[in-house]
């Protein structure tokens, strides 16, 4: 049966908490209602990326795209849009800048400078029906490499494609994949390393909701290279729709024979199983995800050995992130040379981000290594909002460094970021604005690596802690000048002696606002003053007579009877009882209390 | 040929050989390069290699980030440094951190003076610790044998390796994260209500003061004083052979009649010798194995075998533990200390005249697993134990020194009679083997009624996990097994419950190296050498006695005549012999 219309209606996690099966079953009643149910298709997808819009619906073939949806509005999409072809004007997206409504998805700046490969079927496809993947030429990468390529060819077309990790650490995948193939053993492991633990990144997520044969593909392909007949997927319990959308994939993958015995007549064999983690960030790690599947504490080991060489259960095992795998099919169909021409010049290919923070567009994006941050933040992610200054933008996750103003034309990629002294991470990417304190930042960060460290060395267990303290420290106005050395060797020594990655990374956030932002923490130190009006401990509330009538409202709702006065008189605040909760402000008609 | 490897550290040319550490290499080239959380007890195979305290960092031309030493392996062509500025400034600012969310209660520590932090900030002359802040606060915790006070744990995991890798008895393990991170019994569970076996190999290893022995010397000291008390000791085998590492004397130096002369200096009033327990253990042993033997080769066929040794009370822990559904394997011969504190409080207070109540037997061990082994209900009469307290080699050594004794000046002193006298088969119970081996002596004579020539089977010594011998008992091929450390004893036991054992006779401590290697005794720091030298001790020892064969000590003999009967007779059995009960704490899904 072919459809003359298909409507897409995002089934990501974010979307569906915003009720979009609702919105499938209303617009599926109401295109019953009206005998359409034939010739019109309604498609749950994966994720379109513009979280901030959602919940999102798309109209095909016209590319109609419909923000914020309720179910409410399915009758009227399928009265006016479907029915009558007359676009809801009211549920299209507006440019933030231009004030007008953009129809077509193809004109929005969220998209027009996106270059989707890994995000390829994302939102285009249903997640649960494998005809989709396929007729998308999904498995045309497996059958050729099965049927025309032997192992190391197919090795050697990654390498030249200059594709790197996409997990944090950017290690060239086609590398990795020579070195696992290299080791001998009678069994080899295919790993999709799916413990997604950056705060705000969910690239990972989505890829798996919205083409999770992307990944299972690749992880076969993955194998017929190695020589691995076993794949393993390690993935947060936390994702219980991946985990759903991957067990229907890998059920139809089996049905279809394209995992198994003899995959497409070959003498291949591929099969893949899940494995859940609990949710522990250093988990993550590649050594410590593979003691977390065997079972043992999730915490890393000393590499070398590299799990190329003795990974799981001591047998040759390659770890590849999943946004990693989703670009090996299109490498293999269109070829190394196709996509080492996209990006710069080490870093090939494109990077999905989790772009949040204070910026208009939030959500997902997939752009061309090569793009700067003015473009991401300003064309893609539609500006700072309430036209608020930016202040910096940090990348790479809670290991990652902020960038400042000056960084803003950098090209992103693996290199440039690093020396700009953050790093690509998984592609967390949050912007703030004037309103951000760096020490608060610095601290929120630390505060979560603190909480996700295994504990195992000594610079990551105590040496986190210590730089949490110190700046805690700073941000109550207790910080010395020696602190600023403080952190920064101590910043130092926890980068060069940790154990993994983790650690190795943690202390970014503190160096990187020291480098970029030190007449923030001098100001804390020496004026104790937090300029941004963060640091809760560093304000005060102040009354200004000349504005107070003394109408005691503020008084009145007052947690903990803080302010003094009588009735029309100007009302003082006792700093020693005010827990700085805001209410009084709040309350105020007259404008006359103020943070200092 | 070895494949070897040149590098370059600190200007110095080094080959080694390929897979050698950096730090192996360094160390061998004359630059001691300072580590904490590593241990490596070579002759045992026993290593610890987290790498996870970073003081043994190093800098790698052309790395990124340093390298830890411990754990780095030396390549071709490397340049390795190991005092720039940066790694002098990264080894210091780390051991700051561990000092500074560790009590710094020095003085009052019962590690101070043997611990390895206290040391190492010694050496990097740390004079302050610049990090203030929150300290990590556990409870300290005390079971019958070992105290855990985590307050002081460095987190080296020296103790989970031993309890997991080497005993698999698995008590101890990682628990929590990042700054919460723990030693623990599972669910925070005493040790005492763990699996613990109480062997004392996390205390034998821990380099803090986070794992110690339960003291008990202060007890000591109001016993000797309390003039209606008589005190007699007992003093196991391998504590003569550690005891003077603990005056400097050199590791293998054996000390007997000094450590005699200096408890009669102390105050008891008989020093005795476990070792003439250990005779006595051997009737007992050696009689039953015979006896099960003759059965089994009559053709009865629900004769236990292998028998297992039961001198060792971890051992005796661990299969109580993990094997309850074959405690009739096991020997019921009860340890050398419990024989003893049975003799010496029955037969010897008769003939001494002292009643029971006013008889305070004390033991000297080398054994951590000996303090709840003496607790134990089985080995008390009416309440009262037969071995009122154990106390470690390193207790007595700290007890000689508050006693004003200069120990290494001391004249030898012979124990006293009749419980003091022993054999050379009783002395080499202190190292793994030694049992089986005086067994043989003993039950080749007995069994062929001929004189048993030369005494020495050297197939069942030295420190290889597991050793196996096939001795001719007269036309009779015995199968002997010996496991050292309890995960070699569990490879042993799951052959048996698989029923694929090939053994007659196994005997199992464990400690590695038997107890030499005990928890109580001197640290060995790492150093396997030490304990093989106090192994040889023993054995010099043995070779020096007049009499090498159990059953030909005379006071072994007058005692059966006298007072016991016949080995494994109704009084033996009644006062020699134990039983063993389930402990077991798997959940079984009803």
């Amino acid at each position: 049966m072919s459809y003359k219309m298909h409507v897409l209606v995002c089934g990501g996690t974010g979307c569906r908490a915003s009720n979009s099966l609702g919105i499938i079953a209303k617009l599926e009643e109401a295109l019953k209602e009206n005998n359409l149910a034939g010739e019109v298709q309604v498609i749950a997808t994966g994720c379109f990326g513009f979280c901030e819009q959602g919940p999102i619906v798309k109209i095909m073939p016209d590319n109609t795209f419909y923000t914020r949806v309720t179910p409410n509005d399915a009758a009227e999409i399928v009265k006016e849009h479907i029915i009558k072809g007359r676009k809801v004007e009211r549920l299209l997206y507006k440019d933030p800048k231009q004030q007008a409504s953009v129809s077509d998805s193809r004109h929005m700046g969220f998209y027009q400078k996106q270059l989707r490969v890994a995000l390829r079927n994302c939102g285009f496809i249903d997640p649960e029906n494998i005809e989709e993947y396929i007729s998308r030429d999904g498995y045309a990468a497996l059958a050729k490499c099965v049927s025309e390529m032997t192992p190391q060819e197919v090795v050697n077309e990654i390498k030249l494609s200059g594709l790197r990790g996409r997990g944090g650490g950017g290690f060239p995948t086609g590398l990795k994949w020579e070195f696992a193939s290299k080791y001998q053993s009678d069994q080899k492991y295919v790993v999709c390393n799916a413990d997604e633990g950056d705060p705000g990144a969910f690239m990972d997520r989505s890829i798996m909701e919205g083409d999770p044969h992307s990944v299972i593909e690749a992880m076969a392909i993955c194998g017929y290279s190695i020589g691995a007949s076993k794949g393993l997927v390690y993935i947060r319990a936390e994702y219980p729709l991946a985990i759903q959308r991957l067990k229907i994939a890998l059920q139809q993958a089996r049905e279809y024979g394209l995992l198994g015995e003899g995959i497409l007549g070959s003498d291949f064999s591929f099969s893949i199983e899940l494995r859940y983690g609990a949710g522990a960030f250093v988990c993550g790690e590649e050594t410590a995800l593979i003691h977390s599947m065997e079972g043992a504490r999730g915490e890393p080991t000393m590499k070398p050995p590299f799990p190329a060489e003795a990974g799981y259960l001591n047998r040759p095992t390659n770890v590849n992130n999943v946004e990693t795998l989703a670009n090996i099919p299109v490498i293999i169909t269109k070829g190394a040379n196709w996509f080492n021409k996209i990006g710069t010049e080490r870093s090939k290919g494109t990077k999905v981000f989790a772009l949040a923070g204070k910026i208009n567009n939030v959500g997902l994006i997939e752009v061309p290594m090569g793009t700067t941050l003015r473009e991401v933040i300003y064309e893609i992610g539609g500006g700072i909002k309430h036209g608020k200054r930016f202040k910096a933008v940090q990348t790479g996750g809670p290991s990652g460094g902020c960038l400042t103003e000056k960084h803003l034309d950098v090209p992103i990629d693996f290199d440039n970021l690093l020396a700009s002294g953050s790093m690509m991470g998984s592609g967390g990417m949050i912007v703030m604005d004037e309103d951000d304190c760096m020490v608060a930042v610095a601290k929120f960060y630390l505060d979560f690596t603190v909480e996700e460290s295994c504990g195992k060395c000594t610079p990551c267990r105590v040496g986190n802690k210590r730089l949490y303290e110190i700046l805690d420290k700073i941000s109550r106005g207790n910080g010395e000048m020696e602190d600023i050395d403080r952190l920064r060797n101590l910043g130092k020594v926890i980068k060069d002696t940790a154990l993994c990655g983790l650690g190795q990374t943690s202390p970014n956030p503190v160096l990187s606002t020291l480098d970029n932002f030190l007449d923030e923490y001098l100001v804390h130190i020496n004026a104790r003053k937090c300029p941004a009006g963060r640091c809760k401990e560093l304000l005060s509330y102040v009354i200004d007579p000349q504005l107070c009538i003394g109408c005691t409202l503020c008084m009145r709702t007052c947690p903990t009877e803080a302010i003094i006065g009588e009735r029309k008189v100007p009302h003082t605040i006792d700093t020693d009882k005010c827990i700085k909760c805001g209410t009084c402000v709040e309350k105020c008609k007259f404008k006359a209390i103020s943070v200092r | 040929m070895e494949q070897t490897i040149k590098l370059q550290i600190d200007h110095h040319e080094v080959e080694v050989p390929k897979g050698t550490s950096i730090l192996d290499a360094a160390r061998g080239t004359g630059i001691h390069v300072p580590s904490l959380c590593y241990m490596n007890l070579q002759d045992m195979c026993i290593s610890n290699l987290p790498a996870s305290c970073r003081i043994c960092v190093v800098e790698v031309e052309g790395r990124r980030n340093l390298a830890p030493a411990c754990a780095t392996r030396c390549e071709e062509g490397m340049k390795v440094r190991t005092t720039t500025a940066r790694v002098m400034n990264a080894q210091r600012t780390v051991l700051e951190l561990i000092l500074s969310d560790h009590p710094t209660d020095c003085l009052v520590c019962p590690k101070s003076g043997n611990c390895d932090l206290q040391a190492m900030a010694v050496r990097l002359k740390i004079r302050d610790i610049p990090f203030k802040g929150e300290r990590s606060n556990h409870v300290k915790e005390s079971s019958p044998s070992i105290i855990r006070d985590m307050s002081k744990c460095i987190y080296c995991r020296r103790c989970e390796m031993m309890c997991n890798k080497v005993q698999t008895v698995g008590a101890l393990t990682a628990v929590n994260r990042g700054f919460g991170a723990t030693i623990s019994p599972a669910f925070g569970q005493p040790l005492s209500e763990s699996e613990c076996t109480y062997c004392g190999q996390c205390v034998a290893v821990c380099p803090v003061g986070a794992l110690t022995e339960n003291d008990q010397s202060n007890r000591l000291l109001d016993d000797l004083a309390n003039p209606a008390k008589t005190v007699i000791v007992q003093t196991a085998p391998a504590v003569r052979a550690a005891l003077g590492e603990e005056f400097d004397l050199p590791a293998g130096t054996a000390v007997t009649g000094k450590m005699v002369a200096a408890l009669r200096e102390m105050g008891f009033d008989k020093v005795f010798d476990t070792d003439f327990a250990a005779d006595l253990t051997i009737m007992e042993e050696g009689s039953e194995l015979l006896d099960r033997l003759t059965r089994f080769l009559g053709g009865d066929k629900r004769v236990a075998l292998p028998i297992l040794t039961s001198c060792c009370p971890a051992w005796v822990n661990f299969f109580e533990h993990y094997f309850p559904d074959i405690l009739d394997i096991p020997s019921s011969a009860r340890s050398p200390q419990q024989m003893f504190g049975s003799i010496a409080k029955s037969w010897w207070a008769r003939q001494a005249g002292v009643k029971r109540e006013d008889l305070v037997v004390v033991s000297i061990m080398p054994c951590l697993a000996k303090k709840y082994e003496c607790a134990r209900d089985e080995f008390k009469v009416d309440g009262d134990p037969d071995v009122n307290y154990s106390l470690t080699t390193r207790e007595l050594a700290s007890l000689i020194k508050r006693y004003n004794i200069d120990f290494n000046a001391l004249p030898d002193a012979d124990f006293d009679n009749p419980m003091g006298e022993s054999t050379g088969a009783g002395v080499i119970f202190g190292t793994s083997g030694g049992v089986m081996e005086a067994a043989l002596r003993t039950a080749y004579e007995l069994h062929t009624g001929k004189t048993l020539e030369n005494v020495n089977f050297e197939s069942v010594r030295g420190m290889k996990g597991i050793k196996k011998a096939t001795v001719d008992l007269g036309g009779f091929e015995l199968k002997i097994g010996i496991a050292h450390g309890l995960g070699n004893a569990r490879t042993l036991l799951e052959e048996i419950r698989e029923k694929r054992s090939e053994y007659h006779a196994i005997e199992i401590m464990a400690c590695p190296g038997g107890c030499i290697g005990g928890g109580g005794q001197p640290l060995h720091h790492g150093d396997s050498a030490r304990l093989k030298a106090r192994s040889n001790a023993l054995y010099a020892e043995d070779a020096g006695k007049k009499s090498r064969k159990s059953h030909e000590n005379p006071y072994i003999i007058h005692l059966y005549e006298e007072f016991l009967g016949k080995p494994i007779g109704e009084k033996a059995h009644h006062l020699l012999h134990t039983s063993y009960f389930n402990k077991s704490k798997e959940i079984i899904e009803q």
